[in-house]
């Protein structure tokens, strides 16, 4: 049985090497807050209220070409809910945490935490601090984002824009799903995932990133279907 | 943008965190779904993946020659067989600054 401190040192670990793309994406996400010309804490404060990478970015750029501020919101929002489904895989370690605790690991929920979290719960679901993993990951993503932001937002963009560090954020996930490649149906869901991304890429609202994993979930359940 | 927008979008962004792990309790879930949960991983992440290398900065699809493509390929193939993240981020970056600023320069 892992100590709390042992898990969540771990899940500081494990989130580690996945700030190689973080840091240099919050200190663009700060940079360009600043350059299109909005008011600096407010741009540090959608670190901290939002805490939300693309959602960010893609706020500020709706705001600055004019777009109202419903629809800024509900992009964010729409964005987003992709959580709704890590939620759902996650709840399956924390339901025996108190209401109070869920509410407060719930604000810590990133990608890149969730995927490092989900692999380590499946091969660990025995321990019973389990959640001390996503707090580590969670936490970890947290205060490197604030820093990579705050930044972003007082040093304005010192890394050299050729250098396409944007770039990085696809690499990240790469990794992350790269060993499921191994398994035929998860390349089968990650390519109706991916080509439907980009046929839906112009749908209202950057809705393609929750039309994707739905219609890829739904060709997931087709194959559980075959398999049977 | 106002601080109103930013808690706005906050409150939602935190719905979106909070429903399903403290609102939704797992028996209300069926089973077929949370056998389908397994696949979420790579049920969502590609939609980061593909657009974050096949959409420019416009909008618009890049040409099949892009050194983001051979970047992204090198990646898999050095994630696949090294299973180090920091490895498969670094060889997709290096491998497509090598194009961009020796090849293409």
């Amino acid at each position: 049985m892992l100590t709390k401190k042992q898990l969540f040192t771990r899940g500081i670990l494990d989130i580690s090497p996945h700030m190689l793309s973080v840091i240099p994406f919050g200190i663009i996400c700060g940079a360009i807050g600043v350059e299109l010309g909005f008011d600096p804490y407010l741009v540090y404060a959608m670190s901290f209220i939002i805490f939300g990478g693309a959602s960010q970015i893609v706020f500020l750029q709706l705001l600055s070409g004019g777009a109202s501020s419903l629809v800024a919101v509900v992009s964010v929002g729409i964005i987003n809910s992709r959580h709704l489904l890590y939620g759902a895989v996650l709840s399956e370690y924390l339901e025996k945490l108190s209401f109070i605790k869920k509410l407060l690991i719930s604000y810590v929920v990133v990608d890149q935490g969730f995927a490092e979290s989900n692999k380590f719960f499946k091969k660990n679901r025995g321990e019973e601090f389990l959640h001390y993993h996503l707090i580590g990951t969670g936490c970890t993503m947290w205060v490197c984002w604030q820093i990579a932001t705050l930044s972003g937002i007082i040093l304005g963009s010192f890394v050299p824009e050729e250098l396409g560090l944007k770039f990085a954020i696809p690499l990240t996930f790469i990794a992350i799903v790269v060993q499921d490649l191994k398994k035929l149906d998860h390349v089968i869901v990650m390519i109706t995932c991916g080509l439907s991304s980009l046929l839906f890429f112009d749908a209202p609202f950057k809705s393609y990133i929750i039309i994707s994993p739905l219609i890829a979930l739904f060709v997931a359940s087709l194959l559980q279907r075959l398999k049977k | 943008m106002t601080l109103a927008s930013i808690i706005f979008a906050g409150i939602l962004t935190y719905f979106t965190r909070m429903t399903m792990i403290a609102l939704i309790s797992r028996d209300m879930l069926g089973d077929k779904i949370k056998v389908v949960l397994e696949y979420v991983p790579s049920a969502v992440f590609p939609a980061i993946i593909f657009p974050g290398i096949f959409i420019n900065d416009y909008g618009a699809f890049i040409e099949m020659n892009d050194p983001k493509i051979f970047g992204a390929i090198v990646a898999v193939i050095v994630g696949y067989f090294s299973k180090n993240i920091i490895a498969t981020i670094s060889a997709g970056l290096v491998s497509y600054w090598f194009l961009i600023f020796v090849v293409f320069n």
